[in-house]
């Protein structure tokens, strides 16, 4: 368990550290929403109904975006192979990542969520439920990017791969998380969207970190 | 008395070395495309002159003779994919990491056919060629799936090291699919529902059936046939490269 914790605590203090990385992840959250609204013109109402799907793309794509990180520079200065001889599983040091890069990579574009919300004018109502929605399904995407980055973590150009082989994956989650926002016609499905996402969550992070760590542990000789 | 722990060799043992592999197979290539080629014969006649057109869509129904056989293959081809990533995993069997590598193209091509001629049908019949309903998102979405574990097999240099961890990804895969099936039906829903396979029995007239059943298993049996020649394809493609490895070496020293 202790080598659980130091793991955990080495990777949030590296991002910590690593230069405003966190910063520049929000930033990117931030204006990938704001972008919307040039291309689709500053309609309120529009806008309005559209805000989930575009707060949830700008989720998805700003956590593909730091996926390079999870177990990239790792591999390149040594540490995986350190990882993989110590005394926890490997599946171990997996969760813990997992559990790091959601920290430093989902829980940050929540909290910056409310700029989004008033740039694209959401109501009170739909923005808590954002909120709620964002918080059950981005482990979901963690755990899922996790297995891309294991998988991809051995190749040379793993970068774009990752977000390819992730994003058919994820189908699940955006329906979802959109759907416990905004119910698209017919009766109001939210509650069931919200148990849907939360199930989906609960198993991409249990299974996740073996799945990983079966391909970090066998894409090495 | 002594135990023999020798390995024997039983017709198992003798698959996984790619030599003889090729050898026991080969000569099921040139009859499994000739039982094609006659089925495809029998089927497209039956299809195209000898059943009747439907009464509310015409003669545009004889698209699904296409249409149904490349969407079951689509999912049956991901299970071969899946049972051949098992035997990579727990045997280690040297032929599985063969077959996995030869079925993703194929499933992608008929995945894509499938996509295809359903976007044809659904032109005059619904009047859209693409529509966001369930299944046909769900397709797409697993043609996706199959163009990127084809895009990982080629990221890779060592083909070995691949095949394990393209295997990984193939099972995740296996275990999301029906997951992404069930919240794209929940998501929304506009195809009939599956109306050959029922509790109740088909809903078809026999002679739609009878060249659909045809169709069906000239498809499966191209996709057999490519399957083999795809996999001794790449056995001789990894002997030219060890060779070639070899030979480099050879001028090196």
């Amino acid at each position: 368990m202790n080598g659980f914790w130091s793991v955990l605590s080495r990777e949030i203090r590296l991002s910590l550290r690593g230069g405003g990385e966190i910063l520049t992840l929000v930033l990117f959250f931030v204006i990938v929403g704001a972008v919307v609204p040039f291309a689709v013109g500053p309609d309120k109402a529009l806008l309005a109904r559209i805000a989930p799907g575009i707060v949830w793309i700008a989720a998805f794509l700003a956590m593909l975006l730091g996926l390079e990180k999870l177990f990239g520079p790792d591999r390149a200065d040594g540490t995986l192979a350190l990882y993989r001889l110590a005394d926890i599983p490997l599946s171990a040091v997996v969760a813990a990542k997992v559990i790091a890069h959601w920290l430093t990579a989902a829980l940050p574009l929540i909290l910056a969520s409310p700029v989004l919300a008033l740039l694209l004018a959401m109501d009170a109502t739909s923005f808590w439920r954002t909120v709620l929605s964002l918080l059950l399904g981005t482990p979901a995407l963690a755990g899922f990017g996790a297995i891309g980055a294991a998988v991809t973590v051995a190749t040379r150009r793993g970068g774009l791969l990752a977000p390819i082989l992730i994003a058919p994956l994820s189908v699940p989650v955006l329906i979802f998380g959109v759907g416990a926002i905004a119910p698209t016609g017919g009766p109001d499905q939210a509650q069931a969207a919200i148990l849907l996402l939360a199930a989906l969550s609960l198993m991409v992070v249990v299974l996740s970190p073996f799945a990983a760590a079966l391909a970090i542990d066998w894409g090495e000789d | 008395m002594t135990i023999d722990t020798t390995p024997k060799m039983t017709w198992w043992n003798r698959l996984s070395h790619p030599g003889q592999f090729v050898a026991l197979t080969r000569p099921l290539v040139l009859p499994l495309a000739l039982l094609t080629g006659v089925l495809f014969a029998v089927g497209l006649w039956y299809g195209l002159f000898s059943s009747p057109p439907e009464k509310y869509m015409g003669d545009t129904v004889r698209i699904m003779y296409v249409h149904v056989p490349t969407a079951w293959l689509s999912q049956f081809v991901y299970a071969t994919m899946a049972v051949s990533a098992l035997g990579t995993l727990v045997w280690r069997h040297p032929m599985a990491d063969v077959s996995m590598k030869a079925a993703a193209p194929l499933g992608a091509a008929f995945t894509a056919m499938a996509l295809f001629t359903g976007s044809l049908w659904g032109r005059p019949t619904w009047g859209t060629f693409w529509e966001w309903d369930g299944r046909m998102t769900s397709t797409l979405v697993l043609l996706f799936i199959y163009l990127g574990i084809v895009a990982l097999w080629r990221a890779f240099d060592d083909q070995l090291r691949a095949a394990r961890v393209v295997a990984v990804f193939t099972l995740v895969g296996a275990v999301n699919i029906p997951i992404i099936k069930f919240s794209v039906d929940w998501w929304s829903t506009l195809h009939q529902p599956a109306s050959v396979f029922r509790a109740d029995g088909p809903t078809m007239p026999g002679e739609i059936l009878t060249p659909l059943f045809v169709m069906f298993f000239a498809f499966t049996f191209l996709f057999i046939t490519l399957q083999l020649a795809a996999m001794h394809t790449e056995v001789r493609r990894r002997r030219i490269t060890t060779l070639e490895r070899r030979a480099a070496r050879g001028d090196a020293r």
